[in-house]
């Protein structure tokens, strides 16, 4: 009903219009456009170059937006929502992927890699602990050839 | 000029791309100066050859030269002269002769910059751009031709630039980009010279280290380029969609900034050289990754280059000598004796280690996440997508860890760093960043955990990064002393840190404070986005050079006063009917007004795509002071002063046979 | 054992390097079905050749089907078309026809120009059940067991190759099980 006084008041209105035009899909709230929004950014076009189904201007993205449309007018939830669109085109369309047997390495990616990073560290501190606390001792040789260059050094002048 | 000229060229510069892999490096491995010196000819004429091919092609584009099969898929005559020239790169062949074009001249660089490196050195780093040189010439000359012909059907026109091509932006993106992923090549050349001569040490890292930033910085600019094309040309006001190709780009990146980072370490303390070397190994493979992702159809993406097995095949194949004689070499060849140097657990080190840590853990995620698709198809477990929810779940996390500890380790010193003076340090920046913070949350309007997050860490990293320069710029002498004081590579880092921030404010600010709407409008209507009001004045036919469009005009309104007024177009190009929506964009430092024009409804009612994006500007100028820090530290006096140091030695030491450079080198 | 881990990093690569190359040829568009192993969907549609009657889901029943997705929109379509007709004649399996997305007076001149390889076209003008099926692009192939069950779909043209190589052995495997 609002969304038909919405378009009403849209199309009548002449000049400025003081009331909002409707969304190209019509909503109860600017609460439930945002959920509309944010649903069909994450739902994948099947047939394009790796879109999401808000920017596609195939025909099945406009079908898809339709039927996300209806559903949510129909009241269905996030969930059920993209339940039915996997269940007829498959999980490809769904861009956050499931967390399942086969996608936990995926997910847990993160946490392991910052986990074996902080072992990591902790053992460089650990093993840098027992190193001693002096660089080692020079050779006679290298200790030669260190007077040597630092006095060519001095000798060409201050760098 | 005949277009078989450019292929001779290509032909010769490959041959002698091969000669600069062997002559030099057996040289340096046997001891033969002679052999060394071919090194630098050998590259002048390499770079010279591939810049006449260039040359050739760009000419054929220039002169509408049809014959040529590859101008005839992406030119047009009615093509203005500056797309027909950065045509040249819009497609495979081309792009892929940009890229030997700067890996040539990256070469050329090395050779030109690099006069007080030890002889056997500059041989080896000069034969091994060499060989993926050699890769790159043989996988163009074999698959990838840009001078094959169409005779004798020559067609009277051609197929035309694809119009999302026809813009500023293919002018600078891929050149910015490929100078990027390319110059990565330079980093990964001095670390495999330093496994095959042994000479693993600061002074390596020191040489390294100017080249890493500057290929960083242009890479840098390069992603911040693409990804504020793709916002105004792709008519959705999107900057980053975590697509393969995008991530292709940010890999390199992550590491490369990783890399930057400990090679600091390597330099100044001379630690953590295998992990160094892994790491140059790792980014320059990276590169190539993705360059093979792009073309090879292996993954779907909008910003994919044709595919095609076969050169995907051999492309994979090349990347897969590379990466794998590399990391043999590499296995066999890094030390594993440790130096024995001993760093506190607040020490410079250790924060630099944990950077290393947190950035390798974002790499590893974006590559895993980019890949693990092909992984699960492999096994037969089903096709699944993994796109922006997953990413901004997982990579969020890092990338404020990242943040936060960069403003804890700005203060750390080199081998200790007393606990109590850190946390002590740490308070003025706390309080400033919660006060900020808030302020902001409040300002745009609305707390959320996330937006919280990513404005406290921008905003943390600034008030360190500002409060460190304050206590090293203190001065018994002045402030302004204090200031002059600090090195170029300081100021570098400040710049790079800066930007870092203003990147995250930008990113943190449009994605949880954007406002987004998809509106039917017909002429006259008002719609409301936020505190802004915009008026559908009228929409009309208008012609371009090669493309007829509806042409819409909107007006901006804030709190009753126009700001703006915008024309978001429908454009249908004369060649190939294409449709193509070019928003208009009011551009502001603190937001973006966009307007695109949908689908039309009906007679008079058009679908209108409107949005509100607060800093977004942010996003890619955060990127140009990263890349601005990246430039300044390069100019520091450290790679500048030695020269003269050297020069003076020499002077007065004629027979010196032994430079290594080191000396002085403590800053 | 350091010097074991330090060969970890081309254990990585070459993993990598094995998806990646299997990656290589894959079409990464042509998706499966999502209703494998399932029932066709319920529908209530009409003949495209008998307007007045009503076809329902029960026409799948009895005997294995093609359900061959077309529109007269769809030039692939026509590219496959007189390798459908092959099929038809050679009675190797029946097809049904999905006139997906279309009008009706355009789909009739086209078969009766080209030839009706159908020996029923549902009509599906606004692609309902086009879009339940999952279809996304024509021309798309169904392979449909005797007891309405869907067995695989192909997504693009039916050529001699598709028809011995992937559909002829899903048809032959549905007679075996039944």
């Amino acid at each position: 009903m609002l969304r038909m006084v919405c378009f009403l008041l849209a199309i009548t209105a002449s000049g400025y219009s003081v009331a909002d035009v409707s969304a190209v899909y019509g909503f109860e709230s600017r609460g439930e456009e945002q959920r509309y929004q944010n649903l069909i950014a994450e739902l994948r076009c099947p047939k394009c170059q790796n879109q999401n189904i808000a920017d596609s201007n195939s025909p099945i993205s406009k079908d898809m937006r339709n039927v996300v449309y209806q559903m949510m007018l129909d009241g269905a939830s996030n969930e059920e929502i993209v339940e039915s669109l996997v269940s007829r085109f498959g999980e490809f369309v769904k861009y956050k992927p499931d967390l399942d047997s086969r996608t936990f390495v995926l997910w847990a990616t993160p946490a392991i890699a910052v986990l074996v990073g902080l072992l990591v560290v902790a053992g460089v501190v650990v093993r840098s602990r027992r190193a001693g606390t002096a660089a080692p001792a020079l050779s006679s040789e290298e200790q030669a050839r260190i007077d040597k260059m630092l006095a060519e050094r001095n000798e060409g002048g201050s760098a | 000029m005949y277009p078989e000229l450019g292929q001779l060229a290509l032909i010769l510069a490959l041959l002698l791309a091969v000669l600069l892999s062997v002559v030099p490096l057996v040289g340096s491995l046997t001891g033969r100066d002679n052999l060394q010196a071919f090194a630098r000819p050998l590259t002048t004429g390499m770079f010279v050859f591939v810049g006449l091919a260039f040359a050739v092609l760009t000419h054929a584009f220039l002169t509408d030269d049809f014959s040529v099969a590859y101008v005839a898929n992406n030119s047009n005559s009615m093509l203005p002269w500056y797309y027909k020239f950065s045509a040249v790169w819009g497609g495979h062949e081309g792009s892929l002769l940009l890229w030997i074009l700067m890996l040539t001249g990256w070469t050329m660089a090395v050779a030109i910059f690099s006069r007080r490196l030890p002889a056997v050195m500059i041989s080896q780093v000069l034969s091994v751009l060499g060989m993926v040189s050699v890769g790159f010439m043989l996988f163009i000359v074999v698959t990838s031709n840009p001078f094959d012909r169409l005779l004798p059907n020559v067609p009277a026109d051609g197929a035309d630039l694809n119009p999302l091509l026809q813009d500023f932006g293919l002018i600078v993106h891929p050149p910015m980009l490929y100078m990027g992923y390319v110059g990565f090549a330079v980093a990964f050349a001095f670390a495999i010279a330093a496994l095959i001569n042994g000479r693993l040490d600061a002074a390596w890292a020191r040489w390294s280290r100017p080249w890493t930033t500057v290929a960083w910085s242009f890479l840098s600019v390069g992603i911040a380029l693409g990804s504020w094309w793709a916002y105004y040309e792709l008519g959705w006001g999107g900057w980053w969609f975590w697509d393969p190709v995008e991530n292709a780009s940010l890999l390199p990146w992550l590491s490369g900034t990783a890399l930057m980072h400990s090679l600091a370490v390597t330099e100044k303390r001379g630690v953590f050289k295998s992990w160094t070397v892994l790491l140059a190994i790792v980014t320059f493979a990276l590169s190539l990754l993705g360059t093979f992702l792009v073309r090879s159809g292996v993954l779907t993406s909008v910003h994919a280059f044709a595919s095609d097995p076969e050169r995907g095949t051999f492309l994979l194949i090349l990347l897969a000598i590379t990466v794998l004689a590399s990391l043999v070499l590499y296995a066999f060849r890094a030390p594993v004796v440790h130096v024995r140097s001993r760093y506190g657990s607040l020490s410079r080190e250790i924060f630099l280690l944990l950077n290393n840590v947190l950035l390798v853990s974002a790499t590893l995620l974006v590559a895993v996440g980019t890949l693990y698709p092909l992984v699960l198809d492999f096994f037969d477990l089903g096709k699944i997508s993994i796109g922006e929810p997953f990413f901004n779940l997982t990579f969020s996390p890092l990338a404020v860890a990242t943040g936060l500890l960069l403003g804890v380790g700005t203060f750390s010193r080199w081998k200790k760093t007393d606990g109590g003076w850190l946390a002590r340090k740490l308070l003025w920046p706390l309080a400033v960043s919660m006060l900020l913070s808030t302020a902001i949350m409040v300002g745009y309007g609305g707390f959320t955990p996330w937006a919280f997050l990513g404005v406290f860490t921008a905003v943390w990293v600034t008030s360190a990064t500002f409060w460190d320069l304050w206590d090293k710029s203190s001065s018994k002498k002045g402030r302004i002393h204090g200031l002059k004081r600090q090195s170029r590579s300081y100021y570098g880092m400040v710049l790079g840190h800066l930007g870092l921030a203003i990147t995250m404010a930008g990113a943190t600010v449009v994605s949880n404070y954007g406002i987004e709407r998809d509106v039917r409008m017909v002429p006259g209507d008002v719609a409301e986005v936020g505190d802004y009001q915009f008026l559908f004045v009228d929409i009309g036919e208008r012609r371009g050079q090669n493309f007829t469009a509806q042409y819409g005009t909107f007006e901006v309104m804030l709190d009753g006063k126009k700001v703006a007024e915008l024309h978001p177009e429908k454009r249908q190009y004369a060649v190939g009917m294409s449709v193509m929506t070019e928003a208009d964009i009011d551009a502001g430092l603190f937001r973006d007004i966009f307007v695109a024009v949908g689908e039309r409804i009906s007679d008079n009612a058009w679908a209108i795509r409107l949005q509100y994006k607060p800093l977004i500007r942010w996003l890619w100028l955060g990127a140009l002071f990263m890349a601005a820090g990246g430039f300044l530290a390069v100019s520091d006096r450290r790679y500048r002063i030695r020269e003269r140091a050297t020069e003076r030695a020499t002077a007065s030491q004629p027979a010196q046979k032994d430079d290594q450079g080191t000396a002085g080198a403590v800053s | 054992m350091k010097r074991l881990l330090l060969f970890l990093p081309l254990l990585v690569a070459v993993v990598v390097g094995v998806v990646l190359f299997a990656g290589i040829g894959k079409d990464p568009t042509k998706l499966d079905s999502a209703l494998i192993g399932k029932q066709i969907p319920a529908f209530s549609l009409k003949d495209l050749k008998q307007p007045e009657t009503t076809l329902d889901e029960g026409l799948f029943q009895g005997e294995i089907t093609l359900l061959n997705v077309w529109g007269t929109w769809c030039p692939a379509c026509r590219d496959e078309h007189d390798d459908l007709m092959k099929v038809a004649r050679e009675k190797k399996v029946a097809i049904i026809g999905l006139n997906y997305k279309d009008n009706r007076d355009d789909a009739l001149v086209w078969l009766d120009r080209l030839g009706d390889p159908y020996r029923t076209v549902i009509y599906d003008p606004k692609g309902t059940l086009g879009f339940d099926l999952g279809v996304y692009g024509a021309p798309e192939t169904f392979v449909i067991d005797a007891s309405g069950v869907v067995r695989y779909r192909h997504v693009g043209v039916v050529n001699d190759q598709v028809w011995e190589q992937i559909l002829l052995p899903v048809i032959n495997e549905a007679r075996e099980n039944g």
